[in-house]
């Protein structure tokens, strides 16, 4: 048993060092949101924790300056919100629909969900964009939300799901005369709760951190998402470290506290799919 | 009648896929297809567009920028893979093993990096890798004295800051596929092994390897995929499309930079096209080798 017990210790060490690895760039930028802008511009990121040199003036600067800083906040936690609702409806409805019925065409339609999961989406970046401005979408949050509605992996997830559920349900829900969409409102979906948590949370978290194609549609500052209001910050003429840094780290914070509040929901939707293959 | 139509149970299934199907052709088939087709043509953005064949193929043959891009972002997932595959797989075997203590306040810890976005993990990553003496990684690196490097203007310390930054972010992503992996082994199959006398090492690699087989398949396809379309990550550490000597260039950012920054967009509709063939090919190759498409899988 002693011998266990050095091994619990080796193994602890090893992975506490692992993890404090990890955590090193969260200390940096923790410390350096209380440091000037010019303190970066002139040493760069680093570990010096210098209370003579810290103070809360980025945050002053934050909350009370003449910047868009909390626009951008909102617009991200408004878009993340109407982003996540719209997929999770119409991609638990599209999921329904291939777990419950057999019908003609299922098993094409199913491989082209398939497919989109193996074509990268980068590809799709100038044929979209030319159809998103000729359809008169552009700079508005339709172009960004219509696109991803139906979500290949989050269709995939549900469907997953859903074969776990006892197809004497909806038999059932005939015979007690319930129409087909009945059935699927008034006894599936309160079924489906837990899996919608564990998607709202993935689907949220790369909303909230979206980048490429909200960057190309948006062109009103008034309009950007936090990583598109972030980026701007940094320009060939200058960077507001200032701003730039604090506002780095007060956008981790939503996703952290949410992330410590519903861990097992953002594993579970981490890790779907990737058992099966 | 309409309504009874609508509530048969012929029609009821197509109605619930519906959103699909549309979004699939509106938002992936008519863009792929005026994608391929715009690779034949001479296109500019308010201007008649001119079919030209295959010249914008050919151009792409000879043209070294590309062939730096494609090579830049097939260094980088080779790169992620050689790193991002056989390090969390091992990681997740020792965090799963009945010897570690605090299983669940490390597989958090670890997932941390991925909650941040790409924007502010780059501009954290791109002051951690700055060129001055003070900056982070200079200032470890005096430690050991070794002199101040400019990480972002050569080629293989921008190699390095780039897997720096993929790796920081995935591991814990990584481990955590792995780790659910490991939950759908069996423990009578360890059990057993123990009777027979086998060592851990042997039960690593006859048992846990083979049966992590489909996470090991996942993980492998999403990272080629994600290696080949990176480009926000090179973008955020050099601050732009442009770094020295193209040195942080991929196909994604070559595209981006010939459609969207020179409105050459039949040329970048072509770039789209081969990167499209490269995944493609790369992962199909890579499931029919690893036997995804037997039935019996």
């Amino acid at each position: 048993m002693k011998k266990d017990m050095v091994m619990k210790t080796v193994l602890f060490i090893f992975f506490a060092v692992l993890g404090l690895l990890i955590l090193i760039p969260f200390y940096a930028v923790t410390i350096a949101s209380f440091k000037p802008g010019g303190d970066l511009i002139r040493y760069g990121l680093n570990l010096r924790f210098d209370l003579s040199v810290m103070s809360l003036d980025n945050f002053a600067y934050l909350f009370t300056g003449d910047h868009a800083y909390f626009t951008w906040f909102f617009n991200s936690l408004f878009l993340t919100v109407a982003q996540v609702a719209l997929t999770l409806i119409v991609s638990a409805t599209v999921a329904y629909g291939f777990s419950a019925y057999e019908f003609k065409g299922k098993n094409i339609l199913f491989i082209c969900v398939l497919l989109i999961m193996m074509v990268p989406f980068e590809i799709l970046l100038l044929p979209l964009y030319t159809l998103i401005f000729n359809i008169g979408l552009m700079n508005s949050y339709s172009a960004i939300i219509l696109p991803g509605v139906a979500s290949a992996a989050t269709i995939f997830f549900f469907r997953q799901y859903l074969s776990g559920i006892p197809k004497e349900i909806i038999s059932a829900g005939r015979v007690d005369g319930a129409s087909e969409y009945g059935i699927y409102i008034r006894l599936i979906l309160p079924i489906m709760k837990p899996s919608f948590a564990a998607m709202a949370i993935l689907n949220g978290m790369n909303s909230w951190n979206n980048f490429l194609w909200p960057f190309m549609v948006l062109s009103d500052d008034r309009k950007y998402t936090l990583p598109i209001g972030l980026k701007t910050l940094l320009t060939p003429y200058g960077n507001n470290y200032d701003l730039l840094i604090v506002g780095s780290f007060f956008s981790i914070i939503p996703i952290f506290i949410l992330f410590v509040a519903f861990q097992k929901y953002f594993i579970d939707g981490m890790t779907a799919g990737a058992v099966k293959g | 009648m309409i309504k009874r139509f609508l509530y048969s149970q012929k029609v009821a299934p197509y109605v619930f896929v519906l959103p699909f199907i549309l979004v699939f052709l509106i938002f992936w088939v008519y863009p792929l297809g005026s994608s391929l087709s715009m690779s034949f043509q001479k296109v500019t953005l308010g201007q008649d567009a001119q079919w030209v064949g295959l010249d914008n193929y050919t151009k792409l043959m000879g043209d070294k920028t590309f062939f730096k891009a494609v090579a830049n972002s097939a260094v980088y997932m080779l790169l992620t893979l050689v790193i991002l595959i056989p390090f969390p797989m091992l990681f997740a075997v020792l965090i799963n093993s009945k010897l570690m203590w605090a299983r669940e306040f490390f597989k958090s810890s670890f997932f941390f990096p991925a909650l941040t976005s790409v924007v502010v993990a780059g501009t954290i990553f791109r002051l951690m890798f700055g060129e001055m003496e003070g900056s982070m990684i200079n200032s470890i690196l005096g430690l050991f004295g070794i002199e101040p490097m400019k990480f972002l203007k050569g080629q293989v310390t921008g190699y390095i800051a780039l897997v720096a930054l993929a790796t920081w972010r995935w591991t814990g992503v990584n481990m955590l596929y792995f780790l659910s992996g490991l939950k759908n082994i069996p423990d009578d199959y360890y059990e057993a092994a123990s009777i027979d006398g086998a060592s851990r090492f042997q039960k690593f690699t006859k048992i846990t390897m083979p049966l992590l087989k489909p996470t090991s398949i996942y993980v492998l396809t999403i990272s080629i995929y994600a290696g080949l379309a990176m480009f926000i990550e090179s973008m955020m550490l050099w601050n732009g499309n442009n770094s020295p000597k193209n040195i942080g260039l991929t196909i994604v950012g070559y595209l981006y930079r010939q459609g969207i920054e020179k409105n050459n967009l039949g040329y970048a509709a072509a770039v789209g096209i081969v990167l499209l063939a490269i995944t493609m090919i790369i992962n199909l190759t890579q499931l029919a080798f690893s036997g995804m498409f037997k039935k019996e899988d």
